[in-house]
């Protein structure tokens, strides 16, 4: 029932957001229909159905709104509504469209109320509900949190069916043929002689039609391109060196930006002295920007050069200067109340049962540092401002924000401000942020007319990363018959959330749901749980890191629980398949088992086996990494994914993230951190910071839960398990718990 | 000063102590090879001086001597190089920004080793980093193009 009611409340949310009036919720708000973005723009004689197709006589049109960060969104939404629309993906243009309300995400609500995203129950449903019309009420049209896949499913499906039905109306009334008696097939509508009416050649007469609603959608055992493998629709493009991403768009008149800003993130420049860059070859001017200064060149290594050449004074930095420091602040936050956040979960009596007097009472404490996002295509924006209108090419995933900024900073109304998304060179939460786009503006506003590409250094991109998180979690927990009995987890991290709320110009009501995620709604049944989540005063900005609070309370969870689960003399999958408290949970871990055909944490001689599973963004997934201790080190062999994210709409594209995501994971917890000396980040270049390269990657096995699971997207929710995983199989092949990341200061990777 | 891309002779006026990646990307408008670190740590501008994978981020243009290729020489999507076909069916690029140097560096590794094993595979391509970890099908796609090229 949970499930029809979820359908049925998408459904109507389209046709509101298209074409009809509404009747939902009774907020008022949320009655309101939003404009439809292509309307104001389509061509006479073109039928815009709803925000998700466009066609007119020279071609059909898909867009999909979700920003394409190499996750493949843009293959995802095409082929969602081509399966309904019974179009090729081959016949059609696929498009990011205008940034719009219209295009606001229904998904994101999920993950933003205090309820497990597996649960379905009424009062999880219903609170979703509510912080869903916020998001609708916002127009917060979001890539991020895994969400498009959750957000389209529905949606673009019935986008494309209510297309196809009003196409074969439009068919019916032109030839006479009843709509029963037609079929449609590759962007044309069949009648029954076997004459075919192209859907290019229906859409004038469709666009005076209204269009059919309340369509059901084909099921699944019906799908032609849905679950099965499917060229991506970038991947030629993306092979042959073709695809352009915004750091490559040229355009006439073009000129060339890069910033010197100060490293000490946030702060301001206090002077510089700009003679030396002023004279050097192709520089075309330097102007004072916020927090530092822009080179315009005719050439992006000649403004990089000249760039540096500029002499600066900096303000200091408006957070500690060194990193002990950091680390200082994030430990005195335990146990002061008036940081404590929230208290997650608090089952049975952990204190009484962890007491002094008991034995069997284990402890531990664990640090996550700041990471880096570190996407290999530096930041970039192409601004361009004209007396009534300003273009912008970005990739972000935030569009309507960075219009809004764009506007407030040129004095023009967001009306007038036209965002192109563009395919991004990976962000990982990087293009949350807005600084490309507003320095852009900055500078394309004292030059008017004149198309500027500003370009970040890589080295300017490292010290304004705004990176992951730092936090720590104190553990305390106990055994008893040989098995877990108590577990409780302090977690004290800065808030990402609010620093990237604030960045917005927002504040963030009530806790933030990500200092404890991945950890309070760990899927066991514990006697004794208690998870507190601390929010440390704010540090270095920070910011969304990809899969966010799970990838720091998700190694703390998973690490803490594979101590008791040692200490307790188990098996670490057999002990977690007791605890699981939901059949889901044990089928899932059972199949994670099978996969690695499970024979104990050391199978062999110099070889362990390390078990983790952490529920993500609604996701619950779990890992066994196997590693084999070498006499140069530790060198990591086999992972093996066990994942329940419900239908898989590509296998080939599923298999690829999921590896992609554990790749992630494993490679910044071994070899990754961002430090602070002088209020500046340490690290300035992939020389030092690197991530994981090829020769240190293992085989990776993947599986999905078969069943009826929400679905659920799966960027994020592959990351969290990997490091915990990870510092569990080293222990279980050299008895070394490794409670720190990144792991290779206390042990040697080949 | 002279040069020839892809096969083609191109005159630049540039200091010759102007790396060549920016001459490709910003004089030439060849935007295949790819800026990621600019300290030769990456591998996303790969390209070939007479067949030899060089990082062009890190190549002054007055040190270059004989033909370069780019991506874009190597193959298009009408006549895909064996690597590229075999990056295309495996499907390998996420975001895909590295691409064009992780297939410059197979293409060259194919060159000179045509059957390589796990290790030279791995040694070569360690060069290039890819944020968004699509080694496993790295890994498999060069081994595709390997068998694809004996083949034909």
């Amino acid at each position: 029932m949970g499930k029809l009611a979820t359908i049925a409340r998408r459904t109507f949310l389209i046709g509101s957001a298209a074409v009809a009036g509404g009747v939902a919720f009774g907020v008022y708000q949320a009655k309101k229909t939003l404009p439809n973005p292509l309307k104001e723009d389509a061509p006479a004689g073109a039928a815009v159905f709803n925000p998700w197709v466009l066609i007119d006589a020279q071609g059909i049109t898909l867009i999909a709104p979700h920003t394409d960060l190499g996750q493949g969104v843009r293959s995802m939404q095409a082929a969602l509504i081509a399966e309904e629309l019974d179009v090729d993906l081959n016949q059609v243009r696929v498009t990011p469209g205008a940034p719009s309300a219209a295009y606001y995400n229904t998904a994101t609500a999920d993950e933003s109320v205090p309820f497990l995203s597996t649960d379905d129950s009424w009062q999880a449903d219903a609170a979703r509900g509510a912080v869903g019309t916020v998001i609708r009420m916002l127009g917060m049209q979001v890539t991020g949190g895994s969400t498009a896949v959750p957000d389209s499913f529905v949606k673009l499906r019935q986008a494309g069916a209510m297309a196809r039905e009003t196409l074969k109306l439009a068919a019916s009334e032109q030839s006479g043929v009843p709509v029963a008696q037609l079929k449609t097939a590759q962007g044309a509508v069949l009648l029954p002689d076997g004459r075919k009416l192209p859907y290019t050649q229906l859409a004038a007469r469709a666009a005076q039609l209204k269009p059919v609603q309340d369509v059901p959608l084909r099921p699944p055992e019906q799908w032609r391109l849905l679950g099965k493998p499917m060229q991506r629709v970038d991947v030629l493009d993306k092979s042959t060196g073709r695809l352009k991403y915004g750091i490559d768009l040229a355009m006439d008149g073009m000129l060339i930006a890069a910033v010197r800003l100060n490293p000490h993130n946030g702060a301001p420049l206090k002077r510089f002295d700009a003679k030396a860059a002023e004279g050097m070859r192709g520089v075309k001017k330097v102007l004072p920007v916020t927090s530092g200064v822009a080179v315009v060149a005719d050439n992006t290594w000649r403004a990089f050069k000249a760039a540096e050449a500029v002499d600066c004074e900096w303000a200091d930095a408006p957070y500690p200067a060194n990193q002990a420091d950091h680390w200082k602040a994030v430990a005195d936050t335990f146990g002061n109340d008036g940081r404590l956040d929230k208290v997650w979960r608090n089952d049975g009596d952990v204190d009484a049962f962890t007491g002094a007097t008991n034995p069997h009472t284990i402890t531990a404490e664990y640090r996550a540092p700041y990471l880096a996002h570190a996407p290999l295509e530096p930041l970039a924006a192409v601004v361009k401002v004209s007396p009534e209108r300003v273009d912008v090419w970005v990739s972000h995933q935030i569009p309507r924000v960075a219009q809004q900024k764009v506007a407030a900073i040129v004095g023009q109304p967001e009306s007038q401000v036209h965002l192109h998304n563009q395919y991004s060179g990976g962000s990982f939460g990087h293009r949350l942020e807005f600084d490309h786009v507003t320095l852009a503006a900055e500078v394309a506003k004292q030059m008017p007319g004149v198309p500027i590409k500003l370009v970040f250094r890589r080295e300017e991109d490292f010290a304004h990363d705004y990176p992951r998180q730092i936090g720590m979690a104190r553990g305390r927990g106990a055994v008893d018959g040989g098995q877990v009995q108590a577990l409780g987890l302090d977690i004290a991290t800065v808030s990402s959330s609010a620093s990237q709320f604030g960045r917005m110009g927002q504040a963030m009501p009530g806790p933030d749901g990500q200092i404890a995620a991945g950890a309070w709604n760990m899927a066991y049944a514990l006697p004794h749980c208690r998870v507190r989540a601390y929010r440390v005063p704010e540090l270095a900005p920070t910011s969304s890191w990809r899969s966010v609070g799970a990838s720091t309370a998700g190694f703390f969870a998973e690490s803490f629980m594979d101590e008791l689960v040692h200490a307790a003399g188990a098996d670490p999958l057999a002990e977690r398949l007791r605890l699981a408290r939901d059949e889901r949970s044990r089928q899932l871990l059972q199949l994670l088992g099978r996969m690695c055909d499970w024979k104990g944490a050391k199978p062999a001689p110099g070889v362990g086996r390390g078990v983790a599973f952490v529920t993500s963004f609604g996701v619950p997934c779990a890992q066994v990494v196997e590693v084999r201790r070498l006499p140069e080190g530790i060198r990591i062999e086999n992972v093996w994914v066990a994942v329940d994210v419900g239908p898989v709409i590509d296998p080939v594209n599923f298999e690829n993230l999921v590896q992609g995501g554990v790749v992630w994971a494993l490679g910044h917890a071994m070899n990754c951190e961002i430090t602070y000396e002088g209020g500046k980040a340490q690290q300035s270049n992939f020389h030092a910071f690197t991530g994981m390269r090829l020769n240190q990657c293992p085989a990776i096995h993947v599986q999905a839960l078969a069943g009826t699971a929400k679905i659920r997207g799966v960027g994020e929710p592959p990351v969290p398990p990997a490091a915990p995983a990870l510092a569990n199989a080293i222990f279980a092949a050299t008895g070394q718990r490794i409670r720190e990341m990144p792991f290779a200061k206390h042990i040697d990777f080949v | 000063m002279k040069l020839i891309v892809n096969g083609r002779p191109h005159e630049v006026d540039v200091e010759p102590e102007m790396p060549l990646l920016w001459v490709l990307r910003d004089e030439l408008g060849i935007t295949g090879p790819k800026y990621g670190c600019g300290i030769a740590f990456c591998g996303a501008c790969t390209v070939h001086i007479d067949g030899a994978p060089v990082r062009s981020c890190a190549m002054p243009v007055g040190q270059v001597e004989g033909e370069v290729t780019t991506i874009e020489g190597l193959g298009q999507p009408e006549a895909l190089h064996a690597v590229q076909k075999a990056w295309v069916d495996l499907q390998v690029a996420q975001c895909g920004y590295c691409q064009s140097g992780q297939i410059m560096t197979a293409a060259s590794l194919l060159q000179t080793t045509p059957s390589p094993t796990d290790e030279e595979i791995d040694n070569a391509l360690a060069a290039n980093l890819c944020r968004c970890g699509t080694y496993p099908r790295i890994r498999a796609a060069v081994k595709q193009a390997a068998k694809n090229l004996k083949g034909a």
